[in-house]
């Protein structure tokens, strides 16, 4: 069924039917066997996002000034939302680019967003996020790999240390990176853009995953990569507090983007349910079924309107990172249940790979993990809910 | 180099289309349309020859209040701007009035160097529009394009047909109609979307054009739809038990249905 929306302007309802023709015509036709194919042999489908590129839906919340669409979050996300619905790999890597572009466009000076954010938001580049390492995943503030300053005149930094699972590693054309630039624990991180073509800067092997076989996660390997003092994204030791800024907005992504995933797999198992014969009648005629039926809807659309609700606080300006943590909690869990009962709807036929019901409940499980785990977004609202 | 599109707005294929129970005409009212998919590929040459040299497209539409959605679609892949026709005595026009309504809002365009129009629309399927047209407006009509290519005051086309493939030359201005072999149409763009909505469309009726309500609609038209049944349900197939014999009763079934 297609999603209910409240759309705030003409533009966007435009922009929404552009989302589901592109949808439609290039992406509902390639999932199964993209998805099927990169889990032997990993690919990555980079002219899906130059498709998406040019179409502008790789800078849709940013300022026009820079290129971007100029939208408020309610609408960029309910895009992300539809993309999810086709190709959640997909939707995962335009919420990832979208948040690579975050640090420069909010802290980064003119002559940066110039050089910098002008190529982000042009359609035509993908970036990489890099703040995880191997040791330190939910406690970014532990984590080693450094910049030093090279003493030249021009302020130049060398970087050393590896990032892992990182999105778009090997196929980006910049990396946001997070690094230390000075011992001070969570105070002494900072973030630079790092150029895809810098000396030194090399990935691991994919890493072969569970599910979303199409978002490409290598290792990021720093060896001696020198980066420009110019590249240097806000002011040294302002990193914690960018990348956390930066994680608000980038789970209401992953949100919006596990909404969509449960949509599909909803829509998938009620048209499953009104066509399957047993007992001389539909599945769908009896009521223990049809009330999972409802129990999944309920999570649908309870999950929509938790991340509607966090983006609209932040489009108007007001505090949402409770809401985004609540939002990031309850559509990824929500994504969780309804694609296992989406399995179970389907019963036999759902564990097998002739439908997408077990690929979607794999691509789900993710969603509980990354950009924060949910224990990490419970920490976050218990945090705001008893502080004082 | 200027060029006119004509573009339709029919039913959408994906949703259930039906006829109008007083008169048997399409309905284009209750339903969901769009852009006729095969006038995507007229509006894309369109596009690209402009984008290789100069001048404009216009694009133009004969067809009710919703057809206004085919001239937004046609705007925001980069149409410069657009004409819609509408005038309740059209309804239920066929192709010979069709084509008069089109040829009078063309001439009231200007001479176009060129006028695109695409092979079918995708609910008559009809592909004489073109013809007519090119009649009408006293161009040379050069159909079913797979490939155009323009030189100086000629256009040249390429036509595939089962047998041989012809390339047939003519003088500007001329008439094409493309086929869905010509090009890969864009989609349009957010910034496309945000720039068609400053794009012009201008509406006519029938008396802008000089056309008399009496040449146009149901009531002129040469052919008329008597009557239409709907497609019987879809019957459940024949089940053949295999009882060893399964391949023979298999091979049976499809040489009584003169498949084999
Ligand atoms: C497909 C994929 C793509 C990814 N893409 C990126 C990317 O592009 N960029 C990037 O930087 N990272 C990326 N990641 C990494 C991801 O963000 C981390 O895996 C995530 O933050 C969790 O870190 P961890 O794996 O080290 O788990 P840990 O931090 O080791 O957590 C293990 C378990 O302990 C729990 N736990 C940890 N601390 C606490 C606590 N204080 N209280 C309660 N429970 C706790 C966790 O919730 C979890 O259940 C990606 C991961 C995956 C799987």
């Amino acid at each position: 069924m297609v999603a209910t929306r409240l759309l705030p302007s003409e533009e966007a309802h435009d922009l929404i039917d552009l989302t589901r023709e592109i949808c439609d015509k290039e992406l509902r036709p390639r999932v199964d066997a993209a998805e099927a194919a990169a889990a032997v042999d990993p690919q990555f489908p980079r002219d899906v996002y130059k498709i998406l590129g040019r179409a502008g839906l790789l800078s849709l919340p940013y300022a026009e000034e820079w290129g971007g669409g100029g939208q408020p979050y309610e609408v960029y996300l309910q895009v992300v939302e539809e993309i999810a619905s086709a190709w959640m790999s997909v939707a995962v890597g335009v919420s990832v680019h979208s948040l690579t572009a975050y640090p420069v466009a909010t802290v980064g000076t003119d002559a940066q967003k110039q050089a910098l954010l002008t190529g982000m938001l042009s359609g035509d580049q993908l970036g990489a996020y890099c703040l995880s390492e191997p040791l330190a995943g939910s406690d970014i503030g532990s984590m080693t790999t450094r910049a030093t300053p090279d003493g030249s005149a021009g302020d130049g930094w060398t970087i050393k240390g590896r990032k892992a699972w990182i999105s778009h590693a090997g196929h980006a054309d910049y990396y946001t990176s997070f690094v230390r630039t000075s011992d001070d624990g969570g105070r002494g991180l900072s973030c630079f853009v790092v150029p895809g073509v810098a000396a030194g800067l090399t990935f691991g092997a994919p890493e072969r995953k569970m599910g979303l076989h199409c978002d490409t996660v290598r290792e990021v390997i720093y060896d001696t990569v020198p980066v420009d003092g110019d590249r240097l994204v806000g002011t040294e030791g302002q990193g914690m507090a960018i990348a956390l800024a930066a994680l608000d907005s980038g789970r209401l992504g992953i949100a919006a983007a596990a909404t969509g995933l449960a949509q599909s797999a909803l829509d998938l198992a009620a048209s499953y349910a009104k066509d399957r014969m047993q007992f001389g009648r539909p599945i769908a005629d009896n009521q223990g079924l049809a009330f999972m039926v409802a129990d999944m809807e309920a999570a649908v659309t309870g999950a929509r309107a938790a991340y509607l609700h966090a983006a609209r606080l932040k489009d108007a300006g007001r505090a949402f990172s409770k809401e985004a943590a609540v939002a990031k909690l309850l559509c990824t869990d929500a994504a969780m249940r309804v694609t296992t009962d989406a399995i179970q709807v389907l019963g036999g036929a759902g564990y097998t790979q002739d439908f997408p019901a077990e690929r979607m409940f794999r691509e789900a499980k993710v969603t509980q993990i990354f950009e924060g785990t949910n224990q990490i977004q419970r920490l976050v609202i218990s945090r705001h809910v008893l502080k004082g | 180099m200027n060029i006119v599109v004509c573009v339709k707005y029919v039913p959408d294929a994906q949703s259930d289309r039906t006829f109008n129970e007083s008169d048997n005409t399409t309905d284009r009212v209750g339903v969901d349309g769009l852009l006729s998919e095969l006038d995507e590929y007229a509006v894309e040459e369109a596009l690209k020859l402009v984008e290789a040299g100069e001048g404009e497209v216009t694009v133009v539409t004969v067809g009710p209040d919703q057809a206004a959605d085919a001239l937004k679609k046609a705007l925001q892949m980069g149409a410069d701007k657009a004409v819609h026709v509408k005038d309740d005595a059209i309804h239920g026009s066929d192709a010979v009035a069709t084509s008069l309504v089109l040829a009078e809002a063309i001439k009231k365009i200007g001479s176009p160097d060129l006028v695109i129009t695409g092979m079918a629309s995708t609910d008559g399927t009809m592909s004489v529009v073109p013809a007519m047209l090119a009649e009408r407006l006293g161009l040379p009509q050069v159909t079913f394009a797979s490939e155009l290519s323009i030189d100086g005051s000629t256009v040249t086309i390429r036509r595939d047909g089962d047998a041989a493939s012809e390339t047939i030359v003519a003088t500007l201005p001329a008439l094409v109609s493309v086929t869905d072999q010509i090009n890969e149409p864009r989609f349009p763009s957010f910034k496309g979307i945000m720039a068609a909505k400053k794009k012009p469309v201008e509406e006519w009726a029938l008396a802008d054009l000089g056309v008399d309500a009496s040449q146009v609609g149901l009531e002129a038209a040469w052919s008329k739809v008597e009557s239409f049944t709907k497609r019987p349900p879809r019957e459940q197939g024949q089940i053949v038990t295999d009882d060893g014999d399964g391949g023979t009763k298999l091979a049976e079934f499809l040489y009584a249905q003169k498949f084999v």
